[in-house]
């Protein structure tokens, strides 16, 4: 296993090289010619670039031995177990579970704070700008997981994908036109903050898992879009908490 | 010594953000399925293979890229106030500002490891009809054409919904033309463009943007790319696709893969 996983990983650094390669392409390129102004700190860059490297192999290392089965053969014994509450209840854990703590929307949470109390839309005090970025968080990780719920039960039932998020597009539509402007953009960001690096492969492996077990459904037509209704749902949760506060 | 304990701190932060998945993940294993896994062993070194690639990754993220990446933001957007100077502010006075979000936007999508884990599923669930690299580079192409105009869209202080609702209208027109096989993925891969790598440098560019042109309030301007970002790239699988299906249409039908 060990000799094996140091090949493989071998294989990943240059791949991950490969991948990192446009980054410091642009980087050197805009440095060279239009700032005009040498490195900063050109040990530390190396430095980094290297962990970056290191770690980007490792990680889609793992991705293959650990989240990807693990996603697959949990589908699976749902699929077995035969229980659509449980796994239902499952996909609201898992989409609420890993939104909550998650760091990236807690720093959006604190810039819409920051811009509903300049806006005047809460007081302008500490306490109430926490409460409203707290309030907002739990508000995304519902959505999430009400949005990993519907995904889920789309691929029980076999329902077309495009047909609902095309409504979600329409609601989200119909939504701007009643929410004050200060909490749009806000609401547009959300959507893309929430599908964070270790929940994508899960979800993804959940859902493609889920398709490939159960009869009659195509693990590409149905296996994916969880991420999809996982990025819309919060736009339409934030932008209804907007229009109700 | 500091750099190791900034991966030190990096590590305890990815353990924690894991952790709420990880008690999810037993939860249900113990109480609801109750039905051990296959190869535990490997999985659990996969994960820790995750957290300490993923600590590595943010590390040298933070050291090397992040600060280049925000300090070049607001050296561009201040040398284009400079170039402006005295005139009202004007959209193509920031050329080399959108050039820029481009080329990362383009470059940050490439190296996002949320990305490349969906590319390499829908490669292997296709049998190889999608090729991982093929996908990534026209979800980056999205990406950089979102970016760019949501600069323009700062520069110009327009509404933001008029942008987004125009490019749902494109992805719902693109739906109805687009092969069907295709359409998931699609939708998939606007979500899993802003992870890691994206996000930061999106955000420090929108923010010092907004900042530095005249009349647009970082708070209020400085939202939005994140959503271009997670539109454009719907526009970019699916024209990709359907670019594929009419070229392998012309050299006749036997070679038409992305259709069923």
């Amino acid at each position: 296993m060990w000799s094996g996983s140091l090949a493989a990983i071998l294989r990943r650094l240059a791949a991950a090289a490969r991948d990192l390669a446009p980054i410091i392409l642009v980087i050197a390129l805009f440095q060279g010619l239009v700032i005009r102004q040498p490195f900063p700190d050109l040990a530390g860059v190396v430095v980094g670039l290297a962990c970056v490297v290191l770690g980007l192999a490792l990680f889609i290392q793992g991705l293959e031995l650990g989240l990807f089965p693990l996603g697959e053969a949990i589908a699976r014994s749902f699929v077995k177990k035969g229980s659509a509450a449980a796994l239902l209840a499952f996909a609201f854990c898992l989409g609420f579970g890993t939104t909550v703590a998650e760091p990236a929307l807690v720093a959006v949470g604190e810039k819409a704070a920051e811009v509903a109390s300049e806006a005047g839309f809460i007081a302008d005090s500490e306490n109430a700008r926490s409460a409203y970025a707290f309030q907002l968080r739990l508000v995304v990780a519902l959505s999430v997981g009400a949005a990993i719920v519907l995904g889920v039960l789309r691929i029980l039932k076999g329902w077309p994908l495009h047909h609902l998020i095309i409504g979600g597009y329409l609601l989200v539509t119909l939504m701007t036109l009643f929410a004050p402007a200060e909490i749009i953009g806000v609401a547009y960001d959300s959507g893309g903050v929430t599908t964070s690096t270790i929940t994508v492969p899960l979800v993804t492996a959940l859902g493609v898992g889920l398709a490939s077990s159960i009869k009659g459904r195509n693990p590409m037509l149905d296996g994916f879009g969880l991420i999809a209704f996982a990025s819309l749902s919060p736009m339409i949760f934030v932008l209804a908490y907007g229009i109700v506060l | 010594m500091e750099f190791l304990k900034a991966l030190l701190d990096t590590g305890f932060g990815t353990l924690f953000d894991v952790l709420p998945i990880v008690v999810v993940l037993f939860l249900f294993q113990a109480a609801v399925l109750r039905r051990s896994v296959p190869n535990p062993g490997r999985i659990a070194l996969g994960f820790v293979l995750v957290l300490l690639g993923l600590a590595l990754f943010l590390v040298g993220l933070e050291e090397a890229l992040f600060p280049i990446g925000e300090t070049m933001a607001v050296q561009l957007a201040a040398g284009a106030i400079e170039d402006a100077a005295g005139g009202a502010v004007r959209w193509d006075h920031y050329l080399t500002v959108y050039a820029f979000a481009a080329a990362v936007g383009f470059a940050t999508t490439v190296a996002e490891p949320a990305l490349i884990a969906v590319s390499l599923k829908a490669e292997e669930v296709s049998g190889g009809a999608i090729g991982a690299r093929g996908l990534r580079v026209a979800v980056a192409t999205g990406v950089a054409a979102g970016v760019a105009l949501g600069c323009v869209r700062i520069v110009t202080g327009t509404p933001l919904p008029w942008y987004i609702m125009a490019a749902y209208a494109v992805v719902i027109a693109q739906t109805f033309r687009a092969s069907r096989t295709i359409i998931p993925l699609a939708y998939d891969s606007g979500g899993v463009t802003t992870s890691t790598v994206t996000v930061p440098v999106l955000a420090a560019l929108g923010l010092g943007l907004a900042a530095s042109v005249p009349g647009r309030s970082p708070l209020i301007d400085g939202f939005g790319l994140i959503a271009f970002a997670s539109v454009f790239p719907i526009i970019s699988v699916l024209g990709y696709a359907m670019a594929i299906s009419a070229i392998a249409r012309l050299r006749g039908p036997k070679k038409d893969r992305t259709k069923e």
